[in-house]
């Protein structure tokens, strides 16, 4: 299969297909981080995530034609807006859910699937009632269009470029939150003992609606993110649960970096393999690869040590 | 309220005459072939429910990808039937006569050899049992031993049922791709497509349906059956009694993908065709609905279920198709917040003491109305 190309050519496939799949490992970094939030420090399943960040990604697109239609000088700054509007709605809609439905069902994980599998089914057919089930594309400034010439054969899309950036950014937010905030303190103390969370002052009820619509805003920010580079229909986003879902799994469900070196690796296999079979065959064999990697070792790549 | 070494208690056997009553007699009198048809196709899913009901309702494991169990069961069916269907005569006017026509379209000038013994019935037959049956020991075997279990195994076998779809869309040299395997003619020469062969394989679903709730009834009344329990609510304790518990799942496991296969193979023969859509996710998730909507301790309950969910969807499909998805997305919040063990949890709760205090007065023990009125909410 490499017979047909000369040693730069095939230089060349690999950093534009390298570049093609850290544009993958973005989206998925930037879902799976919310999700990360959401099983690996909750412990609970949430189907519809998807769904949280198909919102915000519906949301970008109302910022988009509102800013178009009346502010049209703002248009090429509209994005920080809408993602700040999206980061509302998706973890507003969050709270929400955790406050209707999750927090009843923190001891039976299972039926937690089963109820956001159905919150998940409801939000599609209302964005399909709202929106149409069409897919919309967002317009994008001037400045994201085009792309940066790095060398003859190589050129990399600006639009990439940026939402690498921004998933760098939320990440190192999100570390920043957990890791080092009080807030997130008291999220990891309410992660391994409920109990003696709840003894020493912290409402972990609060932690948990707070905790869980994070996770929701961080998705929604992530649809923000996904209208530059995709299209958004009302079913999109259970194309990627099952990716978002393993990705968190295979990391290693309470690890952060382990999530990222997932989100990294899987994307990565996908989009080099990509290029050498069909699309479909590529995401088969990087699917079968992880679920055989899971069976021999369960715990995933980076696995936390608790004592039970 | 179990007894022992006993396939079924007393209401239990009223239950299933009930039932037989209501799919044997009640149900074909009444219904014309096209819907009795229908109800054959919505039946192929009660053998997925009543499989969950096992490893779910009593082993406590939750398996979101039933579809591929009923997928593979499906397609070795409809690999015997497609063969069967493009014969050299059927299929002249194709560039290489005597192949299934997708094959033709895609260029393929051989019959490859994994399909070469599907010219057979009995291995046909062995192949729906084994196939799944075999795929889920081999899942079951990976991830139990090493004490995958609860969301983890929901997300895994999840992205199995997801692999194999995109998988047989790929593929569709080999599987038909999108469209699955369409126009299956005859079985050994019947042709299975008029009105009196969709009856007679109606009633041969429901011979099997009873079947395999005579092995559900027999494995929930065995020890085996409560040691699944026991699993379920203290997995430590049976595991210091000494029981090997990876080996009871897996166990439950592959009867419920047996029972799923089961299922497809039959859904691929009434309706005719196969395709990847009852393969995936979201299918698959749908199945698990049946159950939990007849509730996941009861066997009937899985079938009445199935019957009750199906019904709802083709008749809110027909007039208000945009309702249908808040319906079931409904459907599934409320079953799991507000009734978590669905009808059979009602009618035990609520219908069943009524009845009782009903009937004892005039004649105890005699219950024959309740068969009725147990036929009553599948209707």
């Amino acid at each position: 299969m490499f017979g047909d190309y000369t040693l730069s050519q095939l230089g060349s496939i690999f950093v534009m297909q390298g570049f093609a799949g850290l544009i993958l490992f973005s989206v998925y970094v930037l879902m799976a981080l919310g999700l990360a939030i959401i099983f690996g420090q909750m412990g609970v399943i949430n189907m519809a995530h998807g769904e949280f960040m198909i919102l915000g990604a519906y949301v970008t697109y109302l910022t988009a034609s509102f800013v178009q239609s009346h502010l049209p000088a703002l248009f090429s700054v509209y994005f920080f807006v809408a993602m700040a509007l999206a980061f509302v709605a998706s973890g507003a809609l969050g709270m929400l859910t955790e406050w209707a439905l999750i927090r009843h069902l923190y001891r039976r994980p299972l039926d937690t699937l089963l109820a956001t599998w159905g919150l998940s089914l409801i939000l599609q057919q209302a964005f399909r009632s709202i929106f149409g089930a069409r897919e919309v594309g967002v317009e994008l400034p001037q400045w994201m269009l085009g792309s940066l010439p790095i060398t003859d054969t190589i050129e990399v899309p600006i639009n990439g470029i940026f939402v690498m950036g921004l998933t760098v950014l939320i990440t190192v937010a999100v570390a920043y939150i957990i890791f080092r905030s009080r807030w997130g303190r008291q999220v990891r103390a309410v992660v391994q003992n409920r109990v003696m969370a709840g003894a020493v002052g912290i409402n972990t009820e609060r932690v948990d609606r707070l905790t869980f619509g994070l996770g929701c805003g961080i998705a929604g920010v992530a649809g923000s993110a996904f209208t530059m580079v995709g299209s958004t229909g009302p079913t999109s986003g259970q194309l990627y649960i099952v990716d978002t879902f393993l990705v968190v799994v295979f990391g290693g469900a309470a690890s952060l970096l382990g999530t990222i070196a997932s989100a990294f690796s899987i994307s990565q296999t996908q989009s080099t393999l990509e290029f050498f079979m069909s699309g479909s065959m590529a995401k088969v064999i990087t699917l079968l690869t992880i679920v055989a990697i899971l069976m021999l070792r369960p715990q995933g790549l980076f696995a936390l040590k608790v004592r039970k | 309220m179990i007894e022992n070494t006993r396939f079924a208690s007393r209401s239990e056997l009223v239950g299933i005459a009930a039932l037989a009553l209501l799919l044997v007699v009640v149900l074909p009198l009444t219904l014309d072939v096209f819907r009795l048809n229908l109800v054959g196709k919505y039946l192929t899913y009660a053998f997925v429910a009543l499989g969950l009901v096992l490893c779910w309702g009593y082993g406590g494991i939750l398996s979101l990808g039933q579809g591929v169990f009923f997928g593979l069961g499906g397609y070795c069916m409809a690999m015997f039937l497609k063969l069967e269907a493009s014969s050299p005569e059927n299929t002249k006017i194709q560039s290489t006569p005597g192949i299934p026509d997708f094959m033709d379209w895609n260029q393929i000038t051989e019959l490859p050899l994994f399909w070469q013994p599907f010219h057979s019935l009995t291995f046909t037959i062995a192949a729906i049992i084994l196939v799944p049956g075999v795929f889920a020991f081999i899942i079951g075997a990976a991830m139990f031993k090493r004490r995958v279990g609860g969301t983890y195994f929901a997300i895994i076998t999840q992205a199995i049922a997801a692999i194999l779809t995109i998988l047989i869309v790929g593929q569709q040299g080999y599987t038909g791709g999108i469209n699955g395997m369409t126009d299956l003619r005859t079985l050994k020469g019947w042709d299975i497509r008029p009105d009196h062969a969709k009856v007679v394989l109606y009633f041969v679903c429901v011979a099997c349906l009873f079947g395999c709730i005579f092995v559900a009834q027999l494995i929930r009344h065995s020890k085996l059956g409560r040691i699944l329990v026991a699993m379920r609510d203290k997995e430590d304790r049976v595991r210091f009694s000494g029981y090997s518990v990876a080996n009871f799942k897996i166990f439950a496991f592959c009867v419920a993908a047996v029972f799923a296969a089961i299922g497809g193979a039959m859904f691929a023969l009434q309706v005719g065709f196969m395709s990847p859509s009852f393969v995936g996710i979201v299918p698959s998730i749908e199945m698990v609905i049946y159950a939990a909507v007849g509730g996941r301790l009861s066997i009937l309950g899985a079938v009445y279920g199935t019957l009750l969910v199906n019904f709802a969807k083709t008749s809110f499909s027909e007039s208000f198709p945009e309702l249908w998805l808040f319906g079931l997305g409904g459907l599934f919040i409320a079953v799991v917040l507000a009734f978590p063990n669905g009808v059979a949890g009602l009618w035990s709760d609520y219908v069943q003491p009524r009845l009782v205090r009903l009937v004892t007065p005039r004649k105890a023990g005699w219950s024959a109305p309740n068969a009725v009125a147990e036929g009553a909410p599948a209707e």
